[in-house]
C-alpha cells in the first residue's frame, strides 16, 4: 500500500523492525531475565476458595523453612498500604468499590486472591514454604452468575452491601421520547441477547517484577514486565506513600500485554513494599497458572440490544442493556470498560439520535476483569454486528445490503454521532466493496445455493462486519466527562545531538508494537535524516518522565504525533540558527531533505548537521537564543481516532460434528496513513486471530463453586498455527483530518472486527437449518447442540 | 548431582537439585536468558531449545536428564561475527515476531521442522509448528517465515 501524493520517503514504506535482531537472537531481556544480585524471591499464597472468611493464619512453620526471610499474612501487611488498591475510573458519583488490599484481610473473594506471602532466597525455597503456611478458611457462599449477582441473594462484600457497583446511562437530551417512539413506529425491529464470555488475556511473558531499594539514599528502582510504566510509578507513590520523584518505573523488554499488563498489581505493590522494609530487592515472576488466575481477565457481559428500522431497513432507533461482570474487585479501569463501548453499539450507521444505553456493573466471586485488546469496542461491535444479521434475516435481505442501506455517508463526515461524537473521517462503502472482491461475496452466495442444499452436511456461510475503533485515548475533556481519573495526552522530546544523530524520548511503552521502529521512521521524515541516525527512548520514568503509556491503539495517534510536533518546533529553532548564519531572514528559509535553503537561492544552503554544531558550541548563535536543539510536546489530541473496516469470513460447517473449517478470512482497514504497513498488517493478523480465537476456542469456565477450571494453557484454548487461517489484508486509506500525520489507531481493529465476522458466518451457514444465534465459543460441540436445537432434537 | 552439558559448543558441569528443570539450569545456572519460561504445563513451547540435534521442550526434561547431551539455545543459532541463522533473517525479513517472547522457541522449532522436511507446505508448517504458542503475530507471519526460509 502506498501513502497520498503528499508524502513521500521513508513514511509508509514496509522498513524492517530494529527491535528484531536483539529479540531473535536471546540478547533482549525481559524482567524475569535480569540478573540482581540478592534478590530475595516473592511467592503469594492465593485462596482455593472462592469466597471464604479467613480464620486465622499461621506462617511459624513457613518461616522457618530453609532459605526463607519472612512470611506475612494480609493482616501482617496490613499497615504498610497508604490506601487500596486503585482504581483510576469511578464512573458514576455513587459507584460501589470494596477495599482492595495487596493481600486479602478477613476475606478471601476469588480463587487466586492472595491471602499471604513468603521472601526466600530462591523461587523454589519461596514456593516450598507456601505449603507450609496453616491458614483456616470458613467457606462461605461463592456468587458467579451475572443476574444471580444482580438480585443481591448473596452480598459479596459486607461493606457496601450490594452487588451491584454502578449503573451508567447515556444521557442523550434529544433520545428522551424518541427512542421508544421509534420502536412503536418500526416496520421491522429485533431484540437480542449475546454472551460475551470471560477471556483470558494470555500474553506469552507472564508477569515479572523486581524491586531494587536504596535503603541509604532512599530512591526505589521497579521494574515491570507493564505497559504502563508511567500510571504504575504514580499509582505505586499514592498507594505506598513513596515520594514519586523517589521512585523510578522501568518496563524492559516485554512479550505482550493486550490490556492484561495495563494495570496495578498487588505483586508490583508488595514487591516495592517488601524491597523498602528488608532493604533487599524483591522479584517475582508469576506462574502462568498463577497468572489465569490472578492476572486479570477480559469480556464478561450480557447484552441485550434492541433495533428498530423503519421499511427500508434503515436504522431508526437503537437500545442497549448491559450487565458487566467486575469480578470481585474493581482493578485499575475496571468499571470504564463498558462505557468505551457505549458509544459504538450504533456501529458504523447512521442512526437519529435515538440511542438509550445503560450498563449495570455487578461484582462476582472471580477474577477481575479489566481492558481486554479493544476493551468494550469488540463488545459493542458483536452486538451491534450480529443484530444487522438478525435484522436482515427479519427483513429478508442481504445483510451486506442492509448494512450498505445504513453506512454513515462518505460525504457526511466529519460526522457528528448519536452520542454527540464527532466520527472523524470514514469511507465504509469503498471498504465493503474491497472486501467482497477479495472474498468473491457474489460468487460464494452463488455457491451456497448449490451446496447449502436439504440434508447437505457441509455447508458453506459468509459473514460480514463492518466496525469503527474509537481509538486514541484520548482527549482529555472527554475523559473527564467520563470521570476517568486522568488525561489522554501524549509527551515526547526530540534531541539532535552536535554530530546529527537524534534521540527520541517517548511517553509510549511498547511491548511488541515496534516503536523504536516507527517512531524513527517519523523523525526520518520530519528531520530529513536517515531512519538509522534516529534513537528511541522510552519505558524507562528516568529518562521518559512524562508519559501516558501504551493502550487503547493510542501510540501513533496521539504518542506519534506528538513526536512530529516537537520535530517542527526544532525545525522552528534550527531554522532562527540557520537563517542567522545565512543572513537571511528565517522566513525566507526551507527546509527539506534535511538542509535549509534560502528560497531562490539555492546556492545558500545548510544543512541540519551543521545547524545541530552550531546550536551545540553556541558561538554565534542569535540574540536570547538558547544552546542546543532539542524541543518537548505535551499533545493532547482534539479528538478519538476513527478507524473503520470491513471483514468477512468464509467458513465450511460440518453439520454432522460442528466442526467449523475457517476456509479464508479477508481483513480490510482503514486506519489512514500508515507509517509501516509491515507493522500495520502484523497487527491486523494477530488481532483478527485473538478475535477469532473468542468466537472459536477461548473461555474461562468457572464450576458453580468458583473455581477455575482452565487455569493452565492445557485447558484454555490459546489457539496454535494449526487452528487457525491465513489472513488475507487489504487496505483503503482515509487519512484522519485531526492530526498533521493523518494516521489513526491499529492495534485492536481486528480483534473488534473478527468475532461477529466469524459467528455471522457459522450462523448465516445453519440459516437453512433453523439457526438464529450460536454461543460463544462456538466449540464442535456448541454448534452440533444448536443445530440439533433448531432441528427440534434433544439437546 | 552433577552434570556435564554442553550448550553452544561450550561444556557446563554443575551441581544441580534432582528436580530442577533443564530451562531452569539453562536460565538460572548457565544464566543463558534467552530461553523463555511461558506456562507450566509444557503448552506453550516458548522453552523450546534443540538437544543433540532435535527440537525439545526444556521444560520437559530434567537437568540430570540432559547429562552428557549437547544442545543449542537461541543464543548458539546466529555466528560469532554476528549474522543471523537463516531462519532469524527470515522471522526478521517476514516480521514473524512482535513482542519476542516465543520467538527463540519459534526459531528453534521452526529449524528442527525445516531439518526433517525441508519442502513444507503451508499446512505442514501450521501442523508442525502446533507444540509453539504465539499471542502476537496470528502465526501468518511465521508461517510466512518458515516457508521464506524453507525457499532460500
Amino acid at each position: 500500500m502506498t501513502m497520498t501524493d503528499d508524502t513521500t520517503g521513508v513514511l509508509g514504506q514496509r522498513l524492517l523492525r530494529r527491535e528484531d535482531p536483539a529479540l531473535l537472537t536471546g540478547e533482549a531481556r525481559y524482567t524475569s531475565d535480569l540478573p540482581i544480585p540478592g534478590a530475595l524471591h516473592l511467592a503469594v499464597l492465593r485462596s482455593p476458595y472462592a469466597r471464604a472468611r479467613i480464620v486465622s493464619v499461621d506462617t511459624s512453620a513457613a518461616a522457618s523453612m530453609p532459605g526463607v526471610t519472612a512470611v506475612f499474612s494480609g493482616a501482617d501487611l496490613a499497615d504498610t498500604w497508604a490506601g487500596p488498591m486503585p482504581c483510576a475510573w469511578p464512573v458514576t458519583e455513587d459507584m460501589k468499590s470494596p477495599t482492595h488490599y495487596p493481600l486479602a484481610v478477613g476475606q478471601a473473594n476469588y480463587v487466586g486472591d492472595g491471602v499471604a506471602c513468603v521472601l526466600a532466597n530462591s523461587a523454589t525455597a519461596a514456593r516450598d514454604a507456601l505449603d507450609a503456611i496453616e491458614v483456616e478458611y470458613e467457606p462461605l457462599e461463592a456468587v458467579i452468575d451475572l443476574e444471580d449477582a444482580l438480585s443481591d441473594r448473596v452480598v459479596i462484600h459486607d461493606e457496601i452491601g450490594t452487588n451491584r457497583s454502578y449503573t451508567w446511562d447515556l444521557k442523550i437530551e434529544e433520545s428522551e421520547g424518541q427512542v421508544d417512539q421509534a420502536f412503536a413506529d418500526a416496520a421491522y425491529s429485533v431484540k437480542e441477547r449475546y454472551i460475551q464470555q470471560r477471556l483470558i488475556p494470555a500474553a506469552m511473558e507472564p508477569r515479572a517484577v523486581a524491586a531494587i531499594p536504596q535503603p541509604f539514599g532512599g530512591d526505589m528502582t521497579l521494574y515491570s514486565a507493564t505497559q504502563v510504566p508511567h500510571i504504575l510509578k504514580v499509582m505505586t507513590a499514592l498507594t505506598l506513600g513513596i515520594p514519586e520523584h523517589q521512585l523510578r518505573v522501568v518496563a524492559p523488554a516485554v512479550g505482550g500485554g493486550f490490556g492484561s499488563k495495563l494495570n496495578v498489581y498487588a505483586e508490583e505493590l508488595l514487591c516495592v513494599a517488601l524491597a523498602k522494609r528488608t532493604g533487599s530487592p524483591v522479584r517475582w515472576t508469576e506462574t502462568r497458572s498463577e497468572g489465569n488466575q490472578a492476572t486479570i481477565h477480559g469480556r464478561g457481559q450480557i447484552q441485550d440490544i434492541e433495533l428498530a428500522a423503519d421499511s427500508d431497513g434503515r436504522l431508526t432507533a437503537v437500545r442497549v442493556r448491559l450487565i458487566g461482570d467486575m469480578g470481585a474487585y474493581l482493578q485499575l479501569v475496571t468499571p470504564g470498560v463498558p462505557l468505551l463501548g457505549a458509544f459504538l453499539y450504533a456501529g458504523v450507521y447512521e442512526l437519529p439520535k435515538a440511542y438509550d444505553f445503560s450498563c449495570t456493573s455487578v461484582f462476582t466471586n472471580m477474577t477481575p476483569t479489566d481492558a481486554y485488546r479493544g476493551a468494550g469496542r469488540p463488545e459493542a461491535t458483536y452486538a451491534i454486528e450480529r443484530a444487522m444479521d438478525a435484522l436482515a434475516a427479519e427483513i429478508g435481505i442481504d445483510p451486506l445490503e442492509l448494512r450498505r442501506r445504513n453506512f454513515i455517508p462518505t460525504a457526511s463526515y466529519p460526522y457528528e454521532a448519536m452520542t454527540g461524537l464527532v466520527y472523524d473521517s470514514g469511507d465504509h462503502d469503498r471498504a465493503a466493496t474491497l472486501a467482497a472482491e477479495m472474498i468473491d461475496y457474489a460468487g460464494v452466495r452463488a455457491r451456497q445455493e448449490t451446496q447449502n442444499v436439504p440434508g447437505a452436511t457441509k455447508r458453506l456461510g459468509i459473514g460480514v462486519s463492518t466496525y469503527f475503533e474509537m481509538c486514541g485515548l484520548a482527549p482529555s475533556r472527554v475523559l473527564a466527562s467520563l470521570n476517568y481519573g486522568a488525561g489522554g495526552w501524549e509527551a515526547a522530546t526530540v534531541r539532535v545531538l552536535p554530530t546529527n544523530k537524534i534521540q527520541v524520548v517517548t511517553g509510549t511503552a511498547p511491548h511488541g508494537q515496534g516503536h523504536e521502529t516507527a517512531w524513527s521512521m517519523i523523525v526520518a521524515e520530519k528531520m530529513g535524516v536517515s531512519p538509522d541516525d534516529v534513537d528511541v527512548l522510552h519505558s524507562d520514568t528516568a529518562i521518559a518522565p512524562l508519559g501516558l503509556d501504551t493502550y487503547g491503539s493510542r501510540s501513533l495517534s496521539v504518542g506519534g504525533v506528538a513526536i512530529a510536533i516537537a520535530c517542527d518546533k526544532v525545525i522552528d529553532k534550527a531554522k532562527q540558527i540557520a537563517a542567522h548564519q545565512l543572513e537571511a531572514n528565517p522566513d525566507d528559509l526551507e527546509f527539506s531533505g534535511g538542509e535549509f535553503r534560502v528560497a531562490g537561492s539555492p546556492d545558500r544552503a545548510m544543512p541540519l548537521a551543521a545547524v545541530a554544531f552550531e546550536a551545540f558550541t553556541a558561538h554565534n548563535l542569535p540574540d536570547g537564543l538558547e544552546p542546543n536543539l532539542e524541543a518537548h510536546t505535551t499533545y493532547d489530541p482534539p479528538n478519538f481516532s476513527w478507524p473503520f473496516g470491513t471483514h468477512m469470513c468464509l467458513v465450511e460447517v460440518d453439520t454432522e460434528t460442528g466442526q467449523v473449517d475457517v476456509l479464508k478470512y479477508v481483513a480490510v482497514d482503514d486506519c489512514g496513513n500508515q507509517v509501516n504497513p509491515l507493522i500495520v498488517d502484523g497487527q491486523v493478523h494477530g488481532g483478527v486471530v485473538q478475535g477469532l480465537a473468542q468466537a472459536l476456542y477461548e473461555e474461562a469456565v468457572y464450576d458453580a463453586d468458583g473455581n477455575l477450571q482452565t487455569s493452565t494453557l492445557a485447558e484454555y484454548l490459546v489457539p496454535a498455527a494449526s487452528d487457525v487461517p491465513a489472513i488475507d489484508t487489504g487496505h483503503t486509506i482515509t487519512p484522519s483530518p485531526t492530526n498533521q500525520l493523518g494516521v489513526k489507531g491499529i492495534g485492536e481493529a481486528g480483534t473488534i472486527a473478527s468475532t461477529p465476522a466469524v459467528i455471522n458466518a457459522i450462523v448465516d451457514a445453519l440459516s437453512g437449518l433453523g439457526v438464529r444465534d450460536v454461543k460463544m465459543p462456538a466449540s464442535p460441540n456448541t454448534v452440533w447442540r444448536a443445530i440439533n436445537e433448531a432441528q427440534g432434537g434433544q439437546q | 548431582m552433577e552434570i556435564t552439558v554442553t550448550i553452544n559448543g561450550k561444556s557446563h558441569t554443575a551441581d544441580v537439585e534432582p528436580r530442577t528443570l533443564l530451562v531452569q539450569f539453562i536460565r538460572e545456572q548457565v544464566g543463558l536468558t534467552g530461553t523463555n519460561i511461558g506456562c507450566d504445563t509444557s503448552s506453550c513451547g516458548a522453552c523450546s531449545v534443540h538437544v543433540d540435534g532435535e527440537a525439545a521442550k526444556s521444560c520437559t526434561l530434567l537437568a540430570v536428564q540432559a547429562d552428557g547431551s549437547s544442545i543449542t539455545t537461541i543464543e548458539g543459532m546466529a555466528s560469532a561475527d554476528g549474522t543471523l541463522h537463516p531462519m532469524q533473517q527470515a522471522f526478521m525479513e517476514n516480521h514473524g515476531l512482535q513482542c519476542g517472547y516465543c520467538t527463540p522457541g519459534m526459531v528453534m522449532a521452526a529449524t528442527s521442522l525445516l531439518a526433517e522436511n525441508p519442502n513444507p507446505t503451508e499446512e505442514e508448517v501450521r501442523i508442525g509448528l502446533e507444540g509453539n504458542l504465539c499471542r502476537c503475530t496470528g502465526y501468518h507471519n511465521i508461517v510466512q517465515s518458515v516457508l521464506a526460509c524453507a525457499k532460500s
